[in-house]
């Protein structure tokens, strides 16, 4: 094996290769490489913090989940209370405006077979006049009658 | 191969192992001469993988990664893993573990360059009238022998840095012994030695890793370069082939664990340098 001056350009050129990787591979790479060990870092940090986040915020959402239920039960309770004594009073309201109707209607219908007996009471002189007439196939004065008539008419009633 | 003038085996390996330099080498050390080749892509290795990391780097998002990024991200973020546990000072981190980085992906360019057919690219420097070619940089002594002395420097540079001069040459002749002056030249030389097996011991060991496995690369190109038509020649062929599978396949761990360890003790060397005895 010989020794030349092959060994000291190779020395230089060593140094110089050296020097230029330091000045500029190293550091350009290593701010990478550090820079995404940051990214990582906080985006684990964030997750984390996401994590309890949401495991407080799940609480919560059961929490008022349950409130909510509870007071939709109580409502419910008070609507169903409120609408059973709605329809109570509306039945007893219906009630009374039937009774009411029904008197009224019977009020009307005695009023009017009243008027229609005294209708008829009316023509009760004039229809025994016309049949006493046929009968005696004269003219009755219903003057002449009037006192028996008028006793016909008190009878009807 | 098998033409008017095929290379003998020892031809082939000769001609595989000479590298191109800029005039015929003196002697076991000479100073005048470059390998080119070795330079050639060494260099351009170095380059290619710096300039892709750093227009990555430019480029670079915090956000979702592309998969090249992801990719670059995994091995700069493993490189910054083991300079933090090694060398403890951040403001020599931030020298130590970028070139901790090129040291790596530039090794092991380096040496994935073993992994290319053998003859491909020496070949196409003969078509293009380049004789010899040597294509793994790190099977050259002088390249890693240049970065374990450059991993030295760093270590004295840092030593004298964190520890100051003289605490450093005091440390010197007292570790790691003890203070008592007639331990002083005792220590002296073990601190000397130390210094010199790690060096020598860090260039060595990847050359010689890189330098075995490409002199495998070459005998089993051999095998298969013995087809001559007979059905020796033929099992042989089907032996090379087998054989280049497994060792290329074997070869992946190698280059990456050469590279692996030659980053790992560089950033072992500089972190040393910063401890008191």
């Amino acid at each position: 094996m010989n020794l030349n001056a092959t060994l000291f350009a190779q020395l230089v050129v060593f140094f110089i290769l050296a020097w230029f990787t330091m000045k500029f591979v190293w550091p350009p790479i290593m701010k990478a490489l550090d820079e995404r060990a940051k990214k990582i870092a906080d985006g684990l940090s964030a997750a984390d913090k996401a994590k309890s986040e949401l495991a407080l915020t799940e609480k919560k959402v059961v929490d008022e989940l349950r409130k909510a239920r509870e007071s939709a039960t109580e409502l419910r309770a008070g609507a169903e209370k409120q609408g059973a004594q709605l329809v109570e009073e509306a039945r007893q309201e219906a009630a009374r405006i039937i009774t009411q109707a029904r008197q009224a209607a019977e009020a009307e219908a005695g009023v009017a077979a009243q008027r229609a007996k005294e209708a008829l009471r009316e023509q009760v002189a004039v229809l025994a006049v016309a049949g006493a007439e046929r009968i005696l196939r004269k003219e009755i004065n219903a003057q002449v009658h009037a006192d028996l008539l008028a006793n016909l008419k008190q009878e009807l009633k | 191969m098998a033409t008017e003038h095929a290379p003998t085996a020892s031809e082939y390996i000769v001609h595989h192992l000479t590298f191109l330099t800029n005039k015929k080498q003196v002697g076991l050390v000479d100073w005048s001469v470059f390998h080119l080749d070795t330079l050639f892509f060494s260099i351009g290795l170095g380059l290619l993988a710096v300039f892709i990391m750093a227009r990555l780097a430019a480029r670079a998002t915090s956000g979702v990664p592309g998969r090249f990024q992801a990719a670059v991200e995994i091995v700069v973020e493993m490189v910054a893993d083991q300079a933090k546990g090694i060398v403890h000072s951040p403001k020599s981190r931030e020298f130590v573990a970028p070139l901790a980085l090129t040291v790596f992906v530039w090794i092991f360019l380096m040496n994935a360059m073993d992994l290319l057919p053998l003859d491909v690219l020496p070949k196409l420097g003969e078509a293009a009238g380049i004789h010899y070619l040597r294509v793994v940089p790190t099977a050259d002594l002088n390249a890693t022998l240049g970065m374990s002395l450059a991993v030295l420097l760093l270590c004295l540079y840092y030593s004298v840095k964190i520890k100051g001069l003289g605490h450093w040459i005091h440390e010197l002749f007292t570790a790691p012994f003890g203070a008592h002056p007639l331990l002083w030249p005792i220590n002296f030389a073990m601190q000397m030695i130390e210094y010199v097996a790690k060096t020598v011991s860090h260039g060595m060991r990847l050359f010689g890793n890189m330098y075995a496995g490409e002199l495998i690369f070459m005998l089993i190109a051999l095998m298969g370069a013995a087809w001559a038509g007979t059905l020796g020649s033929g099992l042989l062929w089907v032996g090379g082939v087998i054989a280049g599978t497994v060792w290329a396949i074997f070869h992946i761990l190698i280059i990456t664990l050469q590279a692996f360890i030659f980053m790992m003790l560089t950033l072992v060397y500089v972190g040393q340098a910063h401890e008191s005895h």
